[in-house]
């Protein structure tokens, strides 16, 4: 996918979040580290089409891991930034690919360790399969079916690449 | 582990890269602290017991406050009512909380090494709560973390009181360490750390209370207060151990006082303007610390002792995570949804 696809696909995704969303207050939040900059492109595209600022915020999930004692060594935590009460908030969770769901469980149960959200939705831009966990988004970007040996890249400008695409190769090391 | 490291036994050991990350890895679980349900699932099922031989308030409930918000079991061991009064040795005792299967023992002790002694001894992570007059690395590092916070915010101005610590401020920077110096494990472990990032390290105290051949560890002597405190930014005031007091190191509190405490004129005469005020706890109020300037704009006390929950946080996640390295084997976990 390239970065016409994946502007077209961020712009139906808006929209279809506003119409799920619609009476709600509110709230972005993206899953570090791939969610973190799609939350903000949706975050544009919403504010331009409605002219009202949703607030947008970002989850890091480490601490929240079920595998903490299968690793060889703890994970990297980053920040967590979220500066608003998320009680009575429709909080739409963004990522950039859902593959097991186990991220989207520990982002859950991160999030409501904040408050009780009127409303939870997910929105990815990649829904390759291979659920483990009876967990499904309610916004996407684009399906593909991904064999396990392989793994979905999404690269974006705002992350370091040269320009914004979404690739599937060959699984590397870990 | 903490880098190349299995325990967490002083600053000296670590690199700066490794004091770095762990810092960076407190930033994160400062903000954990603040949230409305200050808890998270990271440690559960995990054991940390606080092996006490000596007396503390700020140390021990620090780490036992750091295990619970990570929802890991703490449990409290203090020497004085333990079997140790019946003559168990320090070993003996150690294997024993072992066989309930902790996966960190944090320990205080009187003799310097026992920590280390320990830690070569039993299969799960040590974590140096203060040994002797060696090091008191968690404090080293909540003094880093503190003295960061406060420089980032000098650098931004404008009196944003939240501010993301930016560790490298500390280099190029002077700290001085006022008191008895000799027997202070926070000076040494301070030492380290301030050097490794950089800083500049002032030694400044009666010459009874000063080692010998300290420079050779990158610090300055100094004999007079002034000296020692113009232009640093920032001051760390040792506590005076009463027990210390009358003995021939010092006559008593109150020439103590008037050659090396610190009181409002003192701080307000020789200290730059935002030159910022640590003490590691308990103060003895009057005796190298006035109240007014303990509870003064300078002070950053009380912030130390939140830091300090924050930066053990780092060291019990960094020490309790990770599969273990034998023992139950790593799919034995994986049962785990």
């Amino acid at each position: 996918m390239n970065a016409d696809g994946i502007g077209r696909a961020l712009k139906r995704m808006a929209r279809e979040i506003q119409e799920r969303a619609r009476g709600g207050e509110l709230a972005i939040v993206g899953i570090r580290r791939g969610g973190v900059h799609l939350a903000e492109r949706l975050r544009q595209e919403l504010s331009s089409s409605t002219g009202q600022q949703p607030l947008v915020g970002t989850l890091d999930i480490a601490l929240y891991r079920d595998d903490l004692s299968e690793r060889a060594s703890a994970p990297v935590v980053g920040p967590t930034d979220i500066r608003f009460p998320v009680t009575g908030k429709t909080v739409v969770l963004v990522d950039d690919v859902i593959y097991t769901g186990r991220t989207v469980r520990a982002a859950l149960d991160e999030l409501v360790d904040f408050g009780r959200p009127r409303r939870v939705l997910l929105a990815v831009l990649v829904d390759r399969g291979g659920r483990e966990l009876p967990i499904a988004p309610d916004v996407v970007g684009v399906r593909l079916e991904v064999p396990e040996r392989e793994q979905v890249e999404v690269q974006l400008v705002e992350g370091g690449a040269a320009e914004d695409q979404v690739i599937v190769k060959p699984r590397g090391k870990a | 582990m903490i880098g190349r490291h299995k325990h967490l036994i002083g600053l000296e050991p670590l690199s700066r890269e490794e004091i770095v990350a762990l810092l960076q890895l407190a930033v994160s679980m400062k903000e954990v602290l603040r949230r409305p349900i200050k808890k998270v699932p990271t440690l559960r099922g995990k054991a940390v017991v606080n092996l006490f031989f000596e007396a503390s308030t700020r140390t021990r409930t620090s780490f036992e406050t750091a295990a619970k918000i990570l929802s890991a079991d703490a449990l409290n061991w203090t020497s004085s009512t333990s079997s140790v009064t019946k003559g168990e040795t320090l070993l003996d005792t150690a294997r024993n909380i072992e066989a309930m299967h902790p996966d960190v023992l944090v320990i205080r002790h009187p003799a310097s090494g026992a920590p280390q002694y320990v830690a070569e001894r039993v299969g799960c992570a040590v974590a140096n709560a203060g040994d002797g007059a060696h090091e008191h690395p968690s404090q080293g590092l909540l003094d880093l973390f503190t003295l960061a916070e406060h420089f980032t915010r000098v650098r931004g101005k404008a009196g944003v009181k939240d501010v993301v610590p930016d560790f490298a401020t500390i280099a190029g920077k002077t700290v001085t360490f006022v008191g008895d110096i000799s027997h202070s494990r926070v000076a040494r472990s301070d030492l380290y750390g301030l050097t490794k990032l950089g800083a500049r390290v002032r030694f400044c105290g009666p010459p009874t209370m000063m080692p010998l051949g300290v420079e050779t560890l990158g610090a300055t002597v100094h004999h007079q207060l002034r000296e020692a405190v113009e232009g640093a930014d920032a001051v760390v005031m040792l506590r005076i151990q009463h027990e210390r007091i009358g003995d021939p190191l010092i006559p008593g509190t109150r020439e103590y006082s008037k050659l090396w405490g610190l009181n409002e004129k003192k701080a307000a005469e020789w200290l730059t303007p935002t030159c910022a005020i640590l003490h590691p706890g308990p103060i003895n109020r009057g005796v190298e610390l006035s109240p007014e300037v303990a509870d003064g704009p300078r002070s950053v006390i009380l912030e130390q002792v939140e830091n300090g929950v924050a930066v053990r946080m780092a060291v019990l996640y960094l020490l309790a995570g990770g599969a273990p390295e034998q023992g139950t084997s790593a799919t034995e976990g994986a049962a785990r949804p």
